[in-house]
Formats: C-alpha cells, structure tokens, sequence
C-alpha cells in the first residue's frame, strides 16, 4: 500500500511548525467531540490544558505527577535509542520501590535521610537486577527482550502483592494488605516554602530530576558510552565495525533503565505513600514509555513531554470535578493529543510513498 | 499557516483567561444556601457493584436536596498519590463535605483532613478517624445471613460455593454470617470458599464459579464485585446472590436476590447534619468499623426482591430479614464453635463488634482453614 520513506532534509520551518499543526488538530477534534457530547468546549479545552497552570500549587502538583515518568523515560531513552525494547519500566519501579522499601522497614526507629540515600541505591539495584533478567537473556540466548521484560511486570505486580498481604503486612492493619509506615529517615519531605508552606505535595525528590536531566544529556551527547549507544541504535553495522561491544551495550541500557525506574519507584512510595501496599505503580512505567517517544528520546524533550502528559491528565480530573466529565472523554482526548504530536513528528522525518498495488 | 494557528491561539488564550475570570468570580460570589459536597469514587460507575452503589446513593442525595447541593465527582481515582491530589483538590474548590468511596483512600483522607480541619471528610470503610474524618460502613454480614438461610432452604446437593476476595476480618465475618444463617435451616450443609485475591475480575471469578459447580455446588455465593458468578451459573442451571447491587439483569433465572448497598441514607443524613451545623463523626462509638456501621435496620443494606425460588422459603427469609432488623435474632450468638471444634464463644454470650474484625477462624460449617 504505502511505505515511509526517510526525508534527505528535515525542513526547518517544518520543526516549530510541525508541532503547532498538531496541536491545531488536537484542538479541533477535540473541540469537536465536546460539542458533539454536549459538554461546553471552550471550557473543557480551558480545563484540560490550562487548569493545571492556573494555581501555584496546581503547578506544582504537575511536577510531582511528572516526577517518575521523567526520571523512567531519561532511562528508557538509553534503550530505545540502541534499539532495545524495555517494555517492562513498570515491573523494574516495582521491585526497586519493593527491595528499598523492604530494607527501609527493617530500621523501624531510624530518623536520619542517610537511610533514603541507601534506599535510592537499593532502589537503583532492584530495578537493576529485574532488568538483568532480560539482558542475560537477551544477550546468552537472544531471546526477545521485549516478551521478556513485559511478561516480568506482572511477575513482579504479583511478588509484591504477595510480600504485602504475607511476610510484610502489618499486624496492626486488620488484615487489610499494607506495611507498617516507613520510618522517619526513609520518607522524601514535603518542600516547605517560606511565607507559603507547603505546595501541595511537591518534594524532594523532584530534585533527582533537575540532577539527571543535565546528566543524561551529557551522557549522551559527550561520552563515549552515549555515543555507542546511539551508534547501535542507528546503524547496528557500523557499530560492528567500531569493535563496540553490543552484547555489553545491551546489558548496560537495560541495567540502567531499570536502575532509573526502580528510583522512580523508590521516590514516588517515599515522598507520596510512605508505606508499602499492593499497587504501588499506577502504570508509570508505561505511560513513560510514551514519553520518551514523545520526547524524542532526549532528555530535555522528556522532561517537557512528562509536563505534557502530567498536566493533561491533572486535566483531565479538574474537568471531571468543575464539568463532571467523565475520565473517558477526556482519555479520549488524551489519546488524540498522542497520535496528532507522534504522527506529526513521524510526518517531518519520513515522507509517505504510495506504492502500486500488485 | 503560522499566521491562522497564532490566531487561533490567541482566540483561545482570550477565551481562557475569561473563563479564568467566570471561574475566580463563581468563587468569591459565595454559594448562598448551597453545600457542595465532593465524591472520590474509585471506579466509573457502569451498571453494577461497588461504585455503582455510591453512585445511586449520591442521586438519591441529588433527589432529596436538589439544587442545595453542588455534587462534584471525580471517578477512577487511584488508591495512591492520585488520591491526596484530588481530594486537596476538592476541599481547595470549597466542597464542605467529602465523602471517599473505597478503603484504599484511608491515608490519603486523613493526610488532607489534617490540612483542612474546617471541612468535613467521611472516608467509607476505613479505621483511621480525626476530629473531621468519620469513618462509615455497612453491616453487609447481615445480608450474608440471610443469603445462608435461603442457600439451606434451597440447596439440594448440600454443597454451597463461595467466592472470597481476599482473606481479611471484613469477608472472613461475611462467610461465617452465611455459615450461620445457613446452620439455622439446614445442618447438613457446607460452604466451600475460593478465593479470588480481586474485588474485581470477571474471568476469574467465573473460573471460580465454574469450580465450584463442577465439585457439585448448586447455590453460589460471592464476596467479589462482577456479576460473572451469576452469568455462569445462569448458564449452567445453578442459583446464587447478587452483590452491592441488584443483579438479576444479569442473571435473571439465576439471581434469588441480591444485597444492596444503600449509601443514598447515610450521605443523606451527614450532609442534613452539616446543613443543620450539627455535623458530627458519628452516632456509634469510636470502633473499628466505623462511626456510623448501619445494616438493614438502618435501611444501609436492604435485600433486593426474593426471586427464583417457592414461596415458603422467601417468606421464611422475609421472617430472617425481620428478625435481623428487630434484633430479634443475633447473628452471633453462643455458643459458637470454629470448623475445628474449638469453642469461640459459649451459650449466653454474643460477639461484640470488636470481636467481629478480630476474626480469623471459620466457624462450623465452612470447610477448610484460611490461608495466610
């Protein structure tokens, strides 16, 4: 039928205005399907993409929404951009969030943050360790590191189910399946601000984001290590040639991605639940799947891009609390957003050639 | 092109700050004889269970107050940081009362009700409480009783299949309140549980239920929210009890009746307390299962209409209902002996409601031991 064929020049003006014509289109489906379900669609538009902006706190309820989906997209970009598929962010946050959060109960008394700092490297190990399940596999037996890694989400969704309703449930918590609450030393703290307090949960652990941005970006644009990564990604063959090693490539991305999102599993239960329970992820590791796509797989692109899609889905509640918008509709909506921003960008590296059917 | 988007962009960026504008003035301009009232369910509503049950109870409040009230919902929220957000959210809109509709929203309630002492927060089926956190719940053991009595009257295999959630004092109280109602028409009866480990999950709870007709079930019971144990065994000629809602348009030849989770009551009168200035945690005392644990005498549960079986048995679970309500019959009653022979309680004394969320024994009658 048809067949994408990369364009020799990306058009500049194609860049700034690529992206517009999206969101041009976004807006007018969007504006179209309100009108068509009878919901007012200036104030819908209003409520999903700029509610979120319209309190200070409201913004900064943005950043802790976005918070483990930057911190696992900078990771799943390393794999993506040497063309190995970690589809399993989700399982790895879990067992990072899990074997942190199991060390940290063990010190019920200690107050001190050097039990977070610890519990950041456990966190990192966790995920590390449930990534390497793939890589080994990948790299021994070649088998598919995408089956692999999937298929370990719900292995690990139902381990920590498991250690929550048995050898770490609290005894105090009636049967129901939750852990004791961490100790002082293992929670993130709420940022306090002088004269304002507290804004809304922002904390901490937004920081890590601020530190890996910078470094992801160095990492890829100025090591060596980066710049096999790429090369793998790009252009297997000549990576061959090079004498890189893609066996150790591999096993690295995928370590680290699964470092980073076992992190992000350990910042999102210290800083927002503060005790362990059987659903500790609420599809994180997929959702950053998307955005690192939608970020280009760069750093500073997947940290607008986990402000994107926290800030439509804030939205999307403040629409259902001002309009009574059902989270359907505007998921609908969220979807359309994805499809017009990735097909744009789609559009401006690859043109469509109709082939003559035969 | 770029010139049509910019204007596009800045029709839209006007129209926005107007609504800035309506919604900042909507706020100062106060809200004179309404009281918005904010709802955390967990799931969209759809047609049946839990938050389908909420969902009734708020129109029943919708019905009874009309336009004194200004209802904000926000379904399929998390059980996590979500949660916190979006109920900061409601209480920062000005919604002065709160109800959160499933357990998991405990910490995250009472996170928010310490930042806002000023509004009220009901969490349902929580044990953590505050001075403006009550906790509600429904006896739903009761129903359960009366589900035991029509399974004794109706089985013919003797064999009685139940479906748990997970094993917790909350569904463990539910099987023995079967056990017992079931003990007081038929002793030859037993119930099998399986557990389901989900509130919610429609291929395994007919996987469950098709195992327990296949070991020789014919009355099903169910302490999980879908009704795929009423549709297998509409299919396969087998009867059962509906659950939170009335089920029988699911499983019309199949459902004897359901029991119902009627919240519209309780919202009702929380909301009338507060509009009166007369909000408080609660009638009950300070226990576990909440400050307000209302069953059928309260009109929290009622049973959905008697179906699918002969008329002496729905007047005898009729009586069963009216013996509950009236306090006539005590569920609980010594003596009671677990399914191991061991004595709980002997004749003359009853479980108080403490005792009930202690559970962690099957009385006489079911089979097995609990796992964990």
């Amino acid at each position: 039928m048809f067949t994408f064929v990369p364009r020799d020049k990306v058009s500049k003006n194609w860049v700034i205005v690529g992206p517009l014509v999206s969101i041009f289109f976004t807006i007018f489906f969007g504006l179209l399907i309100f009108t068509f379900l009878g919901y007012d669609p200036l104030e819908t538009l209003y409520q999903v993409f700029m509610s979120p902006f319209s309190r200070i706190d409201r913004i900064s309820d943005i950043f802790v929404k976005a918070c483990p989906l930057i911190i696992i997209g900078c990771g799943l970009m390393l794999c993506f951009r040497a063309n190995i598929w970690n589809i399993g962010a989700e399982g790895q946050f879990i067992m990072g969030a899990l074997l942190a959060g199991s060390f940290a109960l063990l010190f019920p008394d200690v107050e001190t943050k050097f039990l977070l700092l610890i519990m950041l490297v456990i966190g990192f190990i966790g995920g590390a360790l449930w990534a390497f399940i793939p890589a080994i596999l990948k790299t021994k037996l070649n088998v598919n590191e995408i089956l692999v890694s999937l298929m370990l989400v719900y292995v690990a969704m139902l381990f920590i189910d498991f250690i929550v309703r048995g050898p770490l449930r609290d005894p105090m918590s009636f049967g129901f399946p939750l852990t004791k609450p961490y100790p002082e030393g293992a929670l993130i703290n709420k940022i306090p601000f002088p004269g304002i307090g507290f804004l809304g949960q922002l904390h901490y652990g937004i920081l890590i984001i601020l530190l890996l941005i910078p470094l992801s970006w160095i990492f890829i644009n100025k090591t060596l290590g980066g710049f096999k990564i790429t090369v793998l990604g790009s252009a297997p063959k000549a990576s061959k040639f090079a004498g890189f090693k893609e066996n150790s490539i591999t096993t690295t991305v995928l370590l680290l991605s699964g470092g980073l999102a076992g992190v992000a599993g350990v910042v999102e239960v210290s800083a927002n639940m503060g005790q362990l329970q059987p659903e500790v992820s609420f599809g994180y590791g997929f959702t950053a799947i998307i955005v690192a796509f939608l970020g280009r797989l760069n750093p500073v692109g997947i940290f607008f891009a986990g402000i994107t899609i926290a800030t439509v889905k804030l939205g999307a509640d403040n629409a259902q609390m001002a309009m009574g918008i059902p989270k359907v509709v505007t998921g609908l909506f969220e979807g359309i957003l994805l499809f017009f921003l990735l097909t744009g960008e789609t559009l401006q590296k690859y043109q469509i050639k109709w082939n003559k059917v035969k | 092109m770029i010139k049509f988007c910019m204007r596009i962009f800045s029709l839209f960026a006007l129209s926005a700050s107007v609504f800035m504008l309506l919604v900042s003035s909507s706020f100062a301009s106060g809200h004179g004889g309404t009281t918005k009232v904010g709802f955390v369910y967990l799931t969209t509503p759809g047609d049946h269970g839990w938050t389908y049950a909420h969902e009734l109870g708020k129109q029943m409040v919708e019905k009874r107050f009309g336009k004194d009230v200004k209802i904000s919902v926000v379904e399929n929220v998390p059980e996590g940081p979500d949660a916190t957000r979006v109920i900061r959210e409601l209480a920062k809109q000005g919604n002065e009362i709160i109800f959160t509709t499933s357990f998991g929203y405990m910490e995250p309630t009472l996170k928010v009700a310490k930042e806002f002492p000023n509004i009220k927060f009901e969490h349902i089926t929580g044990y953590k409480r505050s001075k403006n956190l009550a906790t509600g719940n429904i006896r739903f053991y009761e129903g359960r009783y009366i589900q035991g009595v029509v399974a004794g009257l109706m089985t013919k295999t003797n064999k009685i299949g139940y479906i748990g959630a997970y094993p917790i004092a909350e569904v463990i109280m539910g099987i023995n309140a079967f056990a017992q109602g079931l003990r007081s028409v038929n002793k030859d009866a037993t119930i099998s549980v399986i557990w389901a480990n989900t509130w919610y999950d429609p291929v395994k709870e007919a996987d469950a239920a098709k195992v327990h007709i296949a070991e020789g079930a014919d009355i099903l019971a169910q302490h999980t929210d879908s009704p795929a144990m009423l549709q297998i065994a509409e299919k396969k000629g087998a009867l059962g009890f509906g659950q939170s809602t009335d089920m029988s348009a699911f499983a019309p030849k199949a459902q004897l009746f359901a029991s119902v989770n009627n919240w519209g009551p309780y919202y009702i009168k929380k909301i009338e307390q507060l509009r009166n200035k007369k909000w408080s945690t609660g009638d009950g005392p300070d226990h576990w299962a909440g400050n307000v644990w209302g069953g059928l005498d309260a009109d929290m549960l009622t049973i959905s209409k008697f179906q699918n079986m002969p008329g002496d048995v729905a007047k005898k679970a009729q009586k069963a209902v009216n013996d509950v309500k009236t306090g006539k019959v005590n569920i609980f009653a010594g003596p009671l002996v677990d399914n191991t022979g061991k004595e709980i309680i002997p004749a003359g004394k009853t479980l108080d409601d403490g005792a009930l969320w202690g559970m962690n024994y099957y009385l006489k009658g079911v089979n097995g031991k609990i796992p964990g």
